[in-house]
């Protein structure tokens, strides 16, 4: 476990690039392969990348987009069955012909934006998505919870995009809320062949190993690995916790028939008595409150969380991977002998996978800090959210029981009147 | 000021505002509804004090570890402003004592509901509890008990007059051959033997009927609810302790994270706190478990009244039976007539009428006969009638303790509980403070 914890901020780092007058980024080879205009200069790709302290987090007060996932409904076809999700969007940015769209998505093209955010931006940390099919427990596709939970978590995903510096002003994500069919959408952009070779590479790449990965990196990568570690558990442990009171409550539900059994043989008792059935039968509501609470709003975030540190594992490999393409590459370059023609055109090459590791670097060092500040408002809203809750439910089973026990106190009180007088 | 050294009555007036009045402070502390009125607990104060291991030779010769009990019984008087009171007379009782004392009551007074002992063995028991009879909180839990006993009897009107009861507080050493003496063992066996035996009564008493499903209806009861208890308490343990991981993994998380990594940190402290306060939780629930086991086993009590009537009663049945078919007999015997089957009657038809004399001497003995079956017609019935006055006289002073205590004991649950709620909203509010700060 690293001691060292990762800064948050890098913008320090980022004034360096002004400075190194020997980074050249003129090249043709290499675009954003979104298709925007690459930008030309060192200082136009920090901007790019840089991120004010201010803007690390989306204000909400200037909040320009807004996206909600609802109304899930099933929809049949002859091959399949699956469900659409409405997805409704308001915004008053200029790129948008309009200010309000509607359209139906299914969990498929969810994945479909997702994948192509993440290839055309392979060190940004792409908020995930909610898991294909939850294995463990009999959940079935189509059960309601699954679905509503499922829903939820579509919503958190656009609106996280939605609230990324970089990945929001995509064309893909503009397609995806607007565009009646995505289908024609979904056949542009680098095939599945490229796909495939690009991990190859990665692949033969990784093998091959890092020559020398920056220490920030290490750190970030540590961090992964350790955060990674710590959510699973946190995870475990809130679905733990919800087994047990699951099972607290199965045995407590059956005081209130005890109590209520022992009515019948009471005359004297019998008030008393039907008050703690009473009072059972309330905490047990509670309970059951509580319960739902946990595992519809904690447990689904830590899980979001979970997926997340996946996430930038991944991200830590990809960039790793850009890392060592560039370095083969290099190596090639620099043990190469004679043939100048095919010298120049190595370097070119060479040149712009170093732009491209410049690019990647600076990319994960923004978002980087973006998504620590993110995670931490997140969770801490999550955790502060289970607490709140917890107390409320503390609070109604104590005013359950001081009910009772002024209901019982007033009944003393009668009796003692009576028995004085 | 009885002094019922429960244990638990400082952790009750630690447990913060649940607005508890003087009366009900005093209630708490005390273990029993006592009543002050017998002339017993007018002149002592009785306490078991204390309980310590020892070793020794069983009636098999063999080595034995068992517990004893330390009785204190000091006169009841006030003290002097800043003096000390006088030191208690003392003396050492085991279990098995105890359980003899209680059988002798329960022979000598078959018409009283005899105050339970604490149970011998740890029953309904949620798993983190020990059943293990050594168990120092068994044994704490059991010497409270005991005193419970001590002051049920002292408290009694009738039991507390009780020569026997009074040398078990004061004679350590003849008390055994006093107990043996009073001959009572005879009176069980025979007695006791009767009441497992199977027998119907003719003409039922109603009340006392009602009396034994009734309190076959509470021991169902009760069972069934300490059942619950003991499962709802296991899973409430579990619940808690699960927390603990909170704490844990918070702290290692804390580690790696620099803004987060206090408000983590102290967050899991907190977590720890919450499942650490299970533990004197449920050990305080185990004084309203104690509470409803004593009731559990004062149902034993009432049935074995109602049994001892139903014996009475049949005796009784069975005495008038047997008068009437001996005067049924005289009467035959005086006008000669056979109205029932019997051998004689066969015989003298076959082997031809007895003599005058025979019949004026026959006729004697059954006179006498009839006299003595009416006297003891007589005394079984008075016998009857003033059982069932003396038990009813119990049964309604028992109904009016027991309506009191369970529902003292209900309010006491209660009263557990809002502690227990109130810890778990300052624990909370304090983890969602740290929360903030993450």
């Amino acid at each position: 476990m690293s001691g060292q914890a990762v800064p948050a901020d890098f913008s320090e780092h980022m004034l360096d690039l002004d400075e190194d007058e020997d980074l050249e980024v003129f090249s043709k080879n290499t675009s954003l392969a979104d298709g925007s205009p690459m930008p030309n200069s060192p200082s136009s790709m920090v901007n790019q990348y840089r991120l004010e302290e201010d803007e690390e987090q989306a204000d909400p007060n200037n909040k320009d987009i807004f996206i909600t996932v609802d109304n899930p409904e099933s929809h049949v076809t002859a091959i399949e069955t699956f469900i659409m999700y409405r997805v409704v969007t308001k915004t008053t940015r200029s790129e948008f012909d309009s200010c309000e769209y509607e359209v139906r998505r299914r969990y498929q093209d969810f994945l479909w934006l997702r994948s192509r955010l993440e290839e055309n931006h392979p060190t940004l940390i792409v908020h995930p998505l909610p898991e294909k099919f939850v294995m463990k427990g009999m959940v079935e596709r189509f059960n309601d919870d699954f679905i509503e939970t499922r829903r939820r978590a579509l919503h958190r995903f656009l609106n996280k995009i939605s609230e990324h510096p970089i990945l929001s002003y995509g064309e893909h994500f503009k397609a995806f809320l607007t565009a009646e069919d995505l289908a024609p959408h979904k056949k542009q952009g680098p095939g599945f062949l490229s796909r495939m070779g690009e991990t190859v590479r990665a692949v033969a790449n990784s093998v091959r190993g890092l020559r020398s990965r920056p220490e920030e990196f290490t750190v970030m990568q540590e961090y992964a690995e350790n955060f990674s570690n710590k959510i699973c558990s946190v995870d475990r442990v809130t679905q733990r916790i919800i087994k047990e009171q699951r099972e607290y409550l199965d045995e407590l539900k059956q005081y209130s028939p005890t109590y209520t059994q022992w009515v019948e043989s009471e005359e004297d008792l019998a008030e008393p008595l039907k008050g703690m059935a009473s009072c059972m039968e309330h905490c047990g509501k509670e309970t059951e409150e509580q319960i739902h609470h946990l595992s519809d709003s904690l447990l689904p975030i830590l899980h979001e969380y979970v997926l997340c540190a996946e996430t930038l594992k991944a991200v830590m490999r990809r960039r790793d991977n850009i890392q060592a393409e560039f370095e083969t590459k290099n190596e090639a370059l620099l043990s190469r002998k004679g043939d100048q023609e095919a010298g120049w055109q190595l370097q070119e090459e060479v040149d712009g996978l170093a732009d491209r590791v410049e690019l990647a670097n600076n990319a994960l060092r923004g978002d980087w800090s973006r998504w620590l500040s993110s995670m931490r408002t997140d969770l801490r809203s999550a955790f502060v959210s289970s607490a709140e809750k917890n107390v409320e439910y503390y609070e109604k089973c104590l005013a359950v029981w001081e009910s009772f026990l002024l209901s019982q106190r007033e009944e003393s009180g009668e009796q003692k009147e009576g028995d004085s007088s | 000021m009885i002094m019922a050294d429960s244990g638990s009555s400082e952790e009750v007036a630690v447990i913060g505002n649940t607005d508890l009045t003087s009366a009900e402070s005093e209630n708490n502390i005390i273990n029993t509804m006592v009543e002050r009125g017998t002339a017993l607990l007018r002149k002592m104060e009785i306490n078991v004090a204390e309980a310590e291991k020892r070793t020794g030779k069983n009636t098999v010769n063999m080595q034995e570890t068992y517990t004893v009990y330390l009785i204190e019984v000091r006169p009841a008087e006030t003290v002097p402003e800043g003096g000390t009171q006088a030191p208690p007379d003392t003396l050492w009782r085991r279990y098995s004592e105890f359980e003899l004392l209680r059988t002798y009551l329960l022979v000598t007074y078959p018409y009283i509901i005899v105050p339970p002992l604490p149970e011998k063995r740890a029953e309904f028991v949620w798993h983190k509890l020990s059943a293990d009879n050594l168990d120092p909180d068994f044994v704490e839990r059991r010497r409270v008990g005991l005193e419970n006993f001590l002051l049920r009897v002292a408290s009694h009107p009738v039991l507390s007059n009780d020569k026997i009861f009074f040398l078990f507080l004061t004679e350590e050493k003849g008390w055994r051959e006093a107990v043996l003496e009073t001959g009572f063992q005879d009176k069980a066996d025979s007695r006791l033997k009767s009441l497992s035996a199977m027998f119907r009564v003719k003409n039922p008493d109603k009340r006392f009927t009602a009396l034994k499903h009734y309190s076959d209806e509470l021991n169902t009861v009760i069972s069934q609810l300490l059942r619950v208890r003991a499962r709802v308490a296991d899973r409430l343990y579990g619940v808690y302790k699960v927390h603990g991981n909170y704490g844990r993994v918070f702290s290692e998380w804390s580690a790696i994270e620099k803004e987060m990594g206090d408000g983590l940190q102290s967050a899991g402290h907190h977590m720890d706190t919450y499942a650490a306060s299970i533990d004197d939780i449920l050990e305080e629930e185990e004084h309203y478990a104690d509470q409803l086991k004593e009731y559990l086993f004062y149902t034993d009590a009432v049935r074995s009244v109602c049994r001892k009537h139903e014996l009475i009663q049949y005796e009784l049945e069975m005495t008038a039976q047997e008068l009437a078919h001996k005067k049924q007999q005289k009467e035959e015997l005086a006008t000669g007539t056979v109205r029932i089957f019997s051998l004689k009657g066969m015989t003298s038809k076959l082997f031809g009428q007895e003599t005058q004399e025979q019949r004026e001497v026959k006729l004697a003995a059954l006179e006498q006969s009839i006299q003595e079956g009416e006297e003891m017609v007589k005394q079984k019935n008075t016998e009857c009638q003033e059982f069932v006055q003396a038990a009813w006289d119990d049964i309604e002073r028992f109904k009016e303790q027991k309506d009191k205590d369970l529902r003292e004991a209900l309010i006491n649950y209660a009263i557990m509980q809002i502690s227990m709620c109130k810890k778990g909203i300052q624990v909370w509010s304090n983890a969602k403070e740290c929360f903030n700060k993450m």
